[in-house]
């Protein structure tokens, strides 16, 4: 249990209060790994991580980060908790250049940005290159690691990452998931949702399936690639029913 | 052309300090705020005040300056004016704005704009009158600078001038250097990324209203000093300062300055050729022209 970095536990969160999305959702996630989070449209894995990150409210149950009880902290302050949340789309700001874009999240947390600027320079070469530019003259694969880049620089714990392949081509979205794979080996762990299934488990350490807003089934991310049943749902379109 | 040209920069500047503070509402609250124009009228009015107050306590502060018809009285009413117009502008969003706000209806935010406006401006009636009044009773001639062609200038629109510029680029030195300038642009831009990376809307929200409100009031005091001042300059001057605006591209405080200085100069500009009782639709015709040609603006762009 000691190196269980953030524990879910009995989660109920929606975005109208009495209409909970999520009901009753357990999760673990362990120092240095990628727990995945899959399921079909509408299961509530953005949610999930939304309701972590602080931007969806919470109704009952707990986030509990190492000893500390995290549940409904604000936005704002997660990055204080050492906890990076990388949006599914928007998740860099256009209008600011490369650099900017770097220097806001470390300006608003207590990093010194100068020397972190240079090591994540160092460690992004190509958005070394391309500082001086505006955000939003980079490619789709460039975006992903600008986000991944901004999500780094307050020397995160965790990652929460929704869909970091989406829209990608599929060299972008290899490049993306090694790179999520390297963070980890730095300690920092993962919580991903992710479409790409297959992707997806042969990545992640461990795996949650989500439907209907609850836990279904979860396990090692290479036992689930392997499980018939899984396999059948991803291959075949069958629709997971809450039990 | 040359009197007109002049006219228009100097009449520009003001604009763009009322552009300014708009335009970073618009942005980063997503509401046409009507009503903001009315700080103009209520930073004057504040200043009128400070200015009469300082007066009657030290009369020497009621000599004029050099040539200006500025005095020391309203040297030292200008910093009180900012920050009460600012604070005011805070506690209207707090009380009125954030309350609608939070209900998410952003049309609602609009019409309330307008409820603002009117309060405002008949409550500056109704405790100050209607009639115009001046910052200084002096007489300030104006100074010509050529005569053939004649071209005149007042020392105060000098002066009006030389402090807008000033104030742009402390302006512009807070939004490329400090913290609160890049949180800023964030949060104009999207503020839910810019909540997920450690800023807090709250406070930026309130400082955007705190410095919008205190530019506003700087322009109402520059047209009071270089014009006059009554209860419905706000009236007067919301419509220029929303062509401004959006001829600049809502969101760019670069494009305000620009698009207050086009609208200045081509109201000013169009008394040439047009009777006086036509200058009131020029903004709207360079907002058409401009918005046919760039839809979000000189300097604005659109949204993901």
């Amino acid at each position: 249990m000691s190196d269980t970095v953030l524990k879910i536990e009995n989660l109920v969160a929606g975005y109208v209060k009495g209409m909970p999305i999520l009901n009753d959702v357990n999760l673990t996630l362990k120092k240095g790994t990628i727990v995945v989070i899959i399921g079909p449209n509408g299961a509530g894995k953005s949610t999930l991580i939304k309701a972590i990150a602080g931007i969806v409210p919470i109704t009952s149950g707990s986030v509990t980060l190492g000893s500390k009880n995290i549940t409904g902290l604000a936005p704002h302050t997660m990055t204080k908790e050492k906890i990076s949340y990388v949006p599914q789309s928007d998740n860099i700001f256009r209008m600011l250049s490369i650099r900017e874009n770097l220097e806001l999240v470390l300006r608003a947390s207590t990093e010194d940005t100068t020397s972190r600027l240079d090591e994540l320079f160092e460690q992004f070469p190509i958005l070394a290159e391309k500082q001086k530019q505006k955000g939003g003259s980079l490619s789709g694969g460039q975006r992903q690691l600008l986000a991944v880049a901004m999500a780094l620089s307050t020397r995160p714990e965790i990652i929460l990452m929704d869909e970091p392949s989406a829209g990608l081509s599929p060299k972008a979205t290899q490049e993306v998931l090694e790179l999520v794979r390297n963070i980890t080996k730095t300690g920092v762990s993962v919580l991903l949702v992710e479409q790409n299934v297959k992707q997806a488990l042969r990545l992640a350490d461990h795996c949650y399936i989500l439907a209907e807003g609850r836990n279904q089934l979860d396990g090692p991310a290479a036992e689930l690639l392997n499980d018939p049943v899984v396999g059948e749902i991803y291959l075949g379109g069958k629709r997971i029913v809450a039990s | 052309m040359i009197q007109g040209l002049l006219d228009g920069i100097l009449f520009g500047s003001i604009l763009s300090l009322g552009a300014i503070g708009l335009t970073m509402i618009m942005h980063t609250l997503r509401f046409a705020n009507f009503s903001h124009a009315e700080l103009l009228s209520l930073g004057a009015y504040v200043a009128l005040v400070f200015d009469k107050v300082f007066s009657v306590v030290s009369p020497t502060l009621d000599n004029t300056i050099g040539s200006l018809s500025l005095t020391l009285s309203l040297v030292l009413a200008f910093p009180l004016a900012l920050i009460i117009t600012g604070l005011s502008a805070m506690l209207i969003d707090k009380f009125i704005f954030k309350r609608i706000r939070e209900k998410g209806e952003e049309l609602s935010m609009v019409f309330a704009s307008f409820g603002v406006a009117l309060i405002i401006r008949n409550l500056i009636g109704l405790i100050f009158g209607l009639k115009t009044q001046l910052f200084s009773d002096d007489i300030v001639m104006a100074v010509i600078i050529s005569l053939d062609p004649l071209i005149m200038v007042k020392p105060d629109q000098i002066m009006v001038l030389g402090v807008t510029l000033v104030i742009m680029l402390i302006l512009h030195l807070i939004l490329t250097r400090t913290t609160f300038g890049f949180a800023l642009r964030a949060v104009a831009e999207n503020p839910s990324l810019a909540e997920v990376s450690g800023i807090k809307l709250s406070n930026i929200v309130a400082l955007t209203w705190l410095i919008g409100g205190s530019l506003a009031a700087a322009a109402g005091i520059f047209y009071g000093l270089t014009n006059h001042v009554n209860p419905i300059v706000g009236k007067d001057l919301v419509l220029p300062i929303f062509a401004a605006t959006i001829v600049g591209g809502i969101g760019s405080i670069y494009g305000a300055v620009l698009g207050g200085f086009i609208v200045g100069i081509a109201g000013n500009m169009a008394l040439l050729i047009l009777p006086s009782g036509y200058s009131p639709a020029v903004p709207f015709l360079i907002i058409m022209c401009v918005l046919l040609i760039r839809p979000n603006g000189l300097f604005g762009e659109g949204r993901e």
